[in-house]
């Protein structure tokens, strides 16, 4: 009974069939199926963040999600993200900053800022923290990060909209 | 690492996914959010052999209110209840626990019911359903069984639960008259799973607490309620009671010991945690009282 299921699902705004087996999750299936490599898989256990996307609007896992729990879902990747231009200010905010160097972590910490800006436009140092809990990076020592997020929360806010 | 290969099951309703689970016994694992079941798979700490996903069962979902109780289905997910106006008022205890539970993109997916099932001794929310006197509501193809929360939790990731058996809802009665709760947790970082935590709720008369009920987790192999804390019911507490009974609560324990923290550390903590804890409950002026 182990054989491929069908899935259907909206990846960047495109849609995707495809059959999968069922151990295969969505970190996986978005890397060496679509060739979506900006998720990065770090721990395969929900530790360190490196896997975060967007599905139906929230961040969650894809290390944690099954490539079949996908289907009939609508997921966003860094790929999305970044070629429709969201996050444009976010990423500029962290070159300017410094607040990556190896970028293991750095499309997943985009990913979960992002989220947070979303839902809290102006977030103290400590929300951003919070946040950002449950993303691991391995080299910045995260204040950078953290300035980045903050940097581009106030510029976000004195922009006309 | 990799999960090993399985069969995957959708149920489309409750009785279809209870007919999978007889069929399939200790062979089958629901999937509700996956936030522990799949690092478990990955790890390959757990190998079922058939994973019947119950994330489509809109009838395991919502919080509802009514005659005094909350009822809360099983897929409710950790961020429902936290955004939960209805949570905030009726079970303040649970909104603020909750915001410990992991982060924001595990409590996305993550269930009320798969955290229950899974019964890790280190979880906020096993301790907040003992503070809370909850009943477990669980299902099988027979019957339905209402288990009470200090029953539910056996042991380290054991539960009243059989092989055949899911939860379905968890409900909690909605304290009368005057009460307040306490939450505190030491974790080495926001979002880990507790060295030492308590989730604790009291009902006051008058200037004393005529109940009290304390739930410690992440000092034994299941949540427990420290029995010490009825040395401040029914009494005018003091300074000295209060050392007092955090002294004999931490003769009651006998903590594990692991890479995070020696059993010294733990029940250190956790005395520290009752003598806070019983300090705030006492102080009316200090916490949320719910009239
Ligand atoms: C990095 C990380 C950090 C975390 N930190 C914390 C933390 O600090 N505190 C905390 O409490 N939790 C933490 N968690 C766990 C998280 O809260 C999980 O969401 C929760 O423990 C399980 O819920 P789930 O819905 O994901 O269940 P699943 O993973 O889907 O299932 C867990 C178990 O319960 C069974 N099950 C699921 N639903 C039912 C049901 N309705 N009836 C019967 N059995 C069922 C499954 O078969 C499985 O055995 C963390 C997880 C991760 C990955
Ligand atoms: S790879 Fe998913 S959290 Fe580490
Ligand atoms: S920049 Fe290297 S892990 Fe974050």
């Amino acid at each position: 009974m182990t054989v491929p299921v069908a899935i259907a699902l909206e990846v960047n705004g495109e849609r995707v069939d495809a059959h999968v087996l069922p151990r295969l999750n969505l970190a996986d299936f978005l890397r060496e199926h679509l060739q979506l490599t900006g998720t990065h898989v770090g721990c395969e256990h929900g530790v360190c963040g490196a896997c975060t996307v967007r599905m139906n609007g929230e961040i969650v896992r894809a290390c944690l999600v099954l490539a079949v729990q996908a289907s009939a879902k609508c997921v966003q990747t860094i790929e999305g993200l970044s070629d429709s231009g969201e996050i444009a200010d976010l990423q500029a905010a962290f070159r300017e900053r410094n607040a990556l160097q190896c970028g293991y972590c750095t499309p997943a910490m985009l990913m979960a800022a992002q989220d947070l800006l979303g839902r809290q436009p102006e977030p103290s140092r400590e929300e951003i923290r919070e946040h950002l809990s449950g993303n691991y990076c391995r080299c910045t020592g995260y204040q950078a990060i953290v300035d980045a997020v903050e940097a581009t929360a106030r510029a976000r806010k004195a922009r006309p909209s | 690492m990799k999960a090993p290969a399985f069969a995957y099951s959708r149920a489309t309703s409750v009785n279809g996914a209870l007919e999978l689970l007889s069929a399939h016994g200790e062979n089958a694992r629901l999937l509700s959010g996956g936030q522990s079941l799949l690092p478990a798979m990955n790890l390959r700490l757990i190998c079922p052999e058939i994973v019947i996903d119950i994330g489509d069962l809109a009838e395991l979902r919502g919080i509802a209110v009514r005659d005094g109780i909350v009822s809360i289905g099983a897929m409710t997910r950790h961020v429902e209840l936290l955004e939960s106006a209805q949570i905030a008022t009726s079970v303040p205890l649970l909104a603020e626990a909750i915001r410990h539970v992991a982060h924001p993109a595990i409590r996305n997916r993550g269930t009320l019911g798969g955290s229950l099932a899974h019964a890790d001794p280190a979880a906020e929310l096993p301790a907040c359903m003992i503070a809370l006197d909850a009943t477990i509501v669980v299902r099988s193809q027979s019957a339905e069984r209402r288990i009470a929360a200090v029953d539910f939790f056996q042991g380290i990731f054991a539960t009243a639960l059989s092989a055949k058996e899911l939860i379905v809802s968890v409900e909690l009665p909605i304290a009368q008259g005057a009460s307040a709760y306490f939450f505190h947790e030491f974790a080495r970082r926001h979002g880990d799973y507790a060295l030492a935590g308590v989730a604790a709720h009291a009902t006051m008369d008058g200037q004393v607490l005529s109940e009290l009920r304390m739930a410690f987790f992440a000092i034994a192999d299941r949540p427990v309620l420290a029995k010490a804390a009825a040395k401040l019911v029914n009494v005018t507490v003091t300074p000295a009671l209060i050392s007092e009974a955090a002294e004999a609560f931490g003769e009651e324990l006998d903590p594990p010991e692991d890479q995070q923290a020696s059993a010294d550390l733990r029940r250190h903590l956790a005395r520290v945690l009752f003598r806070r804890c019983a300090e705030e409950l006492v102080d009316f002026g200090s916490v949320r009282v719910i009239q």
